[in-house]
């Protein structure tokens, strides 16, 4: 080896045995694990299989998981299109991955408009500010079980808010979410707003303190209101703060379980089932419909990356 | 400004504004109901610990009990029921504690150092490496699971502490390796440099310089993992095994042990005794919790 050029693997040698710990897990779990998740799942395979890629030929079995998995009413079930075309046509699903997409557009549409709500009237020079914020924070701090609990408990149709209101005299009261099977998800969404609202308050509040002066007193040298200027020129500023908001909101809304554990841990019937829930409990007897049902969650997710990626990545072209 | 009575000013320009405006009105009464709704679980599930069973089931769920009690505090803590054996939520505690400490002494340990690596001290695709963490951190964990069931099994660990511990180090690396990374690339580089010009290397500068200087980034690091680790469940639940199962998994088996009648007033105690620990963390650290969640959300 000659003296004047040095290895080029020694170069920074410390730097690369401290991250070697990151290369493994990147390459090891996060690369691996997803790789062999994604092959697995057109595989027949059971319980305990193999990592060789042997056992993955032997096993293949093409499109089979797949096609079992949108054929079982568990996962998805959608039997009623129908009038399609007419005034009053119908659309309607049931099942696990429904249910997450229910839960998933109602959170992301609500936690994002309540948090910039709430943003903008905490922006508005208030006082006790801090208080305010600690309030709207602390649920977020909470483990999902814990909101879970919680909300069951001031949900449950004997002895919950239902009970409480007719007790006060107004005996029709219904409030009973948890125990309907049309209504059990919106419960869900319930606690799922309040665990998460401030985190999204916080966010966007950052963004609106992010926002130049100047652009205020521009507004206000033109005369336009208050309300138009949060409308009109802050709301497509905070655009990339909104991405980034709808991005986390939306990975969480896909991987919902610990709430619905706690809840009502699927019921009644499965009528509050989600994907992460069908996966965990296929794990033992039923493997390749975990893996498939897995990879469509992946899918799902790359499919709602996207609107971040285009502005990570498109930036800078 | 004058406020000086011999020198009485005649008011000019526009009034000044009222203290309480429609609009002042609108904004605190919003936000004071938010707070209500926010605040309210909080006072049930205090209310509730603090019934007898005869309270919840003739009482009011609004109406805090005349005569509190401890009683539910008690039986959560010590006695309550997880289908296995009754020791309450205590053993709970202390496996949340074992599985916590370790892991987030771990994972921070290991991030700091990648992160430093990646800012100081670059190598060929490090880069790369860390954009397929970072992407890798928005993969559902649904999808890692069973290969983590297999990777633990094949390490000979799995159902043991230190298979979550490694579960929780490998899913918070991405987030604290960005923390870290975005932390010490703001660190004045002439800092580094002179540190290397006076000869000290890689640890040395990283322990002796940075480390010191980074006590804030290691406290946000700090709330963040013990808040996440400590709120799991499904990692614990599928990797702890059942002797080492965390708080939370005891919480969620005394919520739905089937034996006897439903306790609620002993089960909100346990739910308080489970979100204790997170949110005194929150209440004590306000502003590097605010700062955590925030690095955690914005990314790159």
């Amino acid at each position: 080896m000659s003296l004047d050029r040095p290895n080029p693997l020694y170069r920074n040698l410390s730097s690369k045995i401290a991250s070697l710990p990151m290369m493994l897990i990147v390459l090891g779990v996060f690369v691996g694990g997803t790789a062999w998740t994604v092959l697995f799942s057109f595989t027949d395979i059971k319980v305990l299989p193999l990592f060789t890629p042997s056992a993955w030929i032997e096993h293949y079995a093409g499109l089979a998981n797949y096609q079992r998995l949108f054929t079982t009413d568990r996962w998805m079930d959608c039997p009623v299109i129908t009038k399609i075309g007419t005034p009053n046509w119908q659309f309607s699903c049931t099942g696990a991955f429904p249910n997450m997409v229910t839960y998933a557009i109602l959170a992301i549409t609500i936690m994002i408009s309540v948090g910039f709500l709430l943003a903008v009237f905490m922006d508005q020079k208030i006082r006790l500010e801090g208080m305010f914020r600690t309030i709207y924070l602390y649920p977020f701090a909470l483990s999902f079980i814990v909101t879970g609990h919680v909300w069951a408990w001031i949900l449950s149709p004997e002895y919950g808010l239902q009970a409480a209101v007719r007790q006060l005299g107004w005996t029709s009261f219904s409030f009973g979410w948890i125990a309907d099977r049309q209504m059990v998800m919106y419960a869900i969404v319930l606690a799922g707003i309040w665990q998460g609202s401030g985190f999204v308050m916080a966010l966007m509040l950052a963004g609106l303190r992010g926002i130049d002066d100047e652009i205020w007193k521009a507004a206000k040298v033109d005369g336009i209101p208050t309300w138009r200027t949060y409308l009109q020129i802050i709301l497509p500023m905070m655009k990339p703060v909104m991405v980034t908001t709808f991005v986390i909101v939306a990975s969480a809304a896909v991987r919902i379980y610990d709430l619905v554990l706690a809840i009502t841990d699927g019921g009644p019937g499965l009528s509050s089932d989600v994907p992460t829930r069908y996966i965990y409990q296929n794990f033992s007897a039923n493997l390749g419909q975990s893996l498939s049902a897995s990879t469509v969650l992946l899918v799902t997710m790359a499919v709602l990356l996207i609107p971040w990626i285009r502005m990570e990545f498109g930036k800078k072209g | 400004m004058s406020n000086t009575v011999s020198n009485p000013i005649i008011p000019s320009g526009p009034k000044p504004k009222k203290f309480i405006t429609i609009e002042r009105a609108i904004v605190y009464s919003v936000l004071g109901i938010c707070a209500v709704f926010f605040l309210f679980p909080l006072y049930i599930m205090v209310i509730t610990s603090l019934k007898d069973l005869d309270g919840i089931r003739y009482g009011n769920i609004f109406v805090p009990t005349l005569h509190p009690s401890l009683g539910a505090w008690d039986k959560a803590l010590f006695h309550a029921c997880t289908g296995l054996y009754c020791q309450g939520i205590l053993p709970g505690f202390w496996n949340s504690c074992k599985i916590t400490g370790p892991s987030v002494i771990v994972s921070i340990a290991v991030a700091s150092v990648t992160g430093y690596s990646l800012a100081n001290w670059p190598f060929k695709f490090s880069e790369g490496f860390f954009t397929v963490l970072l992407v890798s951190s928005f993969i559902p964990y649904v999808v890692m699971l069973y290969p983590l069931v297999l990777i633990t099994r094949w390490l000979g660990i799995y159902s043991t502490l230190p298979a979550v511990i490694l579960v929780h180090t490998i899913f918070g690396l991405p987030i604290l390796t960005l923390l870290f990374r975005n932390y010490f690339s703001s660190l004045p580089q002439e800092l580094f440099k002179a540190a290397r010009v006076d000869g000290a290397g890689y640890w040395r500068i990283f322990f002796q310089v940075f480390a010191p200087m980074s006590i804030p980034i290691f406290t946000v690091a700090v709330i963040l993992q013990v808040t996440g680790i400590w709120n799991d469940f499904l990692f614990g639940v599928i990797y702890a095994g059942p002797r080492n199962y965390p708080m939370t998994v005891q919480l969620n088996n005394i919520v739905n042990s089937l034996e006897g009648v439903k306790e609620y007033n002993v089960d909100m105690a346990a739910t308080i005794l489970t979100g204790i620990v997170p949110l005194s963390i929150y209440f004590f650290s306000g502003k590097y919790f605010v700062r955590g969640i925030a690095a955690g959300a914005v990314k790159g």
